[in-house]
């Protein structure tokens, strides 16, 4: 079976943010961009099941990208991390989450993937959507924020992390999944694998070879810091921070 | 504008969050409500009495007895024919559910809004809330997922809404089961409506020293116990316990971070609290940056002295 994964180009996670003087949006120019950790951990669980691990089954694993060409790089680490083949859905327009889920769709049907693993939300716009999107446009059955993932022949079995805990279901294939962070811990991709990666096939497509219209819904007027937080006082010792709550009414 | 509400519950009472989302949703107009679920009567009941509400929309069916969004997502739609909009706590369950019926409704869903500016105008957080945009809407119909701690609970008590069945054949899609549920055992106050919250970090070493110098503290307060991605992922509590981007967002009175260093993740969780205390060893941790009243020291000295002198 084969197990399509989305993944997406986004700001690395470890590098602070700015927001734009004119408040058009975030500076994304000359910063270090990576792989939406959560796709990477989407990644890695396709391959664990084209290994054998959690079920396995899987023969196939083909990683999209929609997005600038420089989407290629997210795919290229995709792929050398151990996807089969890439696809390139390429625009430089902005595309929601629920234009995403249409291309996927189509992609889908296309391919005929059992599973789709995306990640539970980019940590850039933090929708946390397209994959319960997808699920809708499909029909099929979505495990959100899973911590763990069996695949049998005709089902695939979810542990979701909820509010209060951990709940399991159980859907039939093809489904969706959205991955949340215990699930794995991605694999580094070594050299030898990101050598044989450039020669792995990705074809390049548009979002007009499947039919989609990509024109946004919503409208960002403003972008804007947040509030800074006043300046705090720092304390000696415990007493005197026991002082401070007293203070402030803290105290029980 | 007409506003269905997604009431979030467990099988007897209406969860706090759903307050929440009523004030968010009574700014966009009429507010109605779904109490989804098996044998929801008494939810039905406390629903009706929210204030502000008017029709509560009871579907109760052994399909909704968990709150699979593929059985729950094909109802919303059908009630959608006679409203303006669908609002949701953004629980895990609202995540859930919310963006399924925004794409069988053909709408872009507005996650996790911190306010309501217009009918189709609100503010949002992005980049794990070191950005704050302000979107506008070109949907007919609007899905909304709202951050609860940003907006006050409305009125448990005071409605006079009217109850109506839903009739719910054929409710169950057949694609997803339910097997079963992990619930932790915690008796303190829950995370997301606790007034004060003592959290943990990676710097307590055990999950020994978390219960040890923790909780005692906690109880001193009043308090809910929270711990960073580090202190879950080196498995010292269970992850229902993280505060941050990708676990619960809090906004309790009182913060108190012990061990913690304040990766942007985890301050994307709290950082709207009252009043952050920290407790670290490391001067120069971020935590520092956005605590009112910081102690630098050990924690296994500092901790046991506080929850004593207190």
């Amino acid at each position: 079976m084969k197990v399509l994964v989305p993944v997406k180009r986004v700001l690395d996670y470890n590098v602070k943010p700015r927001v734009k003087a004119d408040g058009s949006g975030v500076d994304l120019s000359n910063v270090k961009m990576s792989m939406n950790p959560f796709d990477e951990i989407a990644v890695e669980e396709a391959i664990r099941l084209r290994e054998g691990k959690n079920g396995g089954g899987v023969t196939e694993v083909i990683a999209v990208s929609v997005g600038e060409q420089k989407c290629t790089e997210t795919l290229r680490t995709a792929l050398a991390m151990g996807a089969d083949r890439a696809i390139l859905v390429q625009t430089d327009e902005k595309v929601e989450p629920l234009a995403v889920a249409k291309i996927l769709k189509a992609i889908a049907d296309e391919e005929g993937p059992s599973l789709v693993i995306l990640g539970k939300q980019a940590i850039d716009d933090d929708n946390n959507q397209t994959g319960q999107m997808l699920a809708g446009l499909t029909g099929w059955g979505q495990g959100t924020f899973a911590s763990k993932v069996e695949l049998a022949p005709d089902s695939v079995t979810v542990t979701r992390e909820v509010d209060g805990g951990l709940e399991t279901e159980k859907l039939t294939l093809p489904a969706i999944v959205t991955t949340d962070l215990r699930l794995n811990e991605p694999r580094y991709a070594s050299l030898p694998n990101i050598m044989k990666a450039k020669s792995k096939p990705l074809s390049n497509k548009t979002p007009a070879d499947y039919g989609v219209d990509v024109t946004p819904r919503i409208k960002t007027l403003k972008v804007v810091e947040p509030g800074k937080r006043q300046a705090g006082v720092k304390v000696a010792d415990v007493d005197e921070l026991v002082n401070k709550l007293t203070v402030l009414g803290i105290r029980k | 504008m007409k506003t269905l509400v997604w009431v979030e519950h467990d099988g007897g009472s209406v969860k706090d969050a759903t307050l929440s989302a009523v004030t968010a949703a009574s700014k966009l107009g009429e507010v109605h409500l779904l109490v989804a679920g098996q044998g929801v009567d008494a939810v039905a009941q406390a629903a009706a009495q929210i204030a502000g509400v008017g029709k509560v929309h009871v579907a109760d069916d052994a399909a909704f007895a968990h709150a699979l969004a593929e059985n729950v997502a094909p109802l919303v739609v059908e009630l959608m024919g006679h409203h303006d909009a669908f609002v949701a706590p953004a629980t895990t369950s609202g995540k859930n559910i919310a963006p399924r019926v925004a794409a069988l409704l053909d709408v872009m869903q507005i996650s996790d809004i911190l306010s309501v500016e217009g009918e189709d105008t609100f503010t949002r957080p992005i980049y794990a809330g070191n950005a704050i945009a302000t979107v506008q809407t070109s949907d007919a119909k609007k899905v909304i997922t709202v951050r609860t701690t940003a907006f006050e609970k409305a009125a448990a008590t005071g409605g006079s809404g009217t109850v109506e069945a839903v009739a719910a054949s054929g409710a169950d899609k057949g694609v997803s089961t339910f097997v079963g549920s992990e619930i932790a055992a915690n008796a303190r106050p829950e995370l997301t409506s606790a007034k004060v919250i003592v959290s943990g970090g990676r710097a307590l070493g055990s999950g020994e020293k978390f219960r040890e110098l923790i909780e005692p503290l906690a109880d001193k307060l009043g308090a809910g116990v929270g711990a960073s991605r580090a202190a879950v992922d080196a498995g010292f509590v269970p992850n229902d316990y993280q505060v941050g981007q990708t676990g619960k967002i809090v906004a309790p009175e009182v913060y108190v971070a012990v061990g913690i260093s304040g990766a942007i993740q985890h301050l994307a969780g709290m950082k709207d609290s009252k009043i952050i205390v920290a407790i670290n060893k490391d001067e120069d941790a971020p935590i520092f940056q956005v605590a009112d009243i910081g102690l630098v020291g050990d924690l296994f000295k500092i901790v046991p002295e506080l929850t004593e002198k207190l």
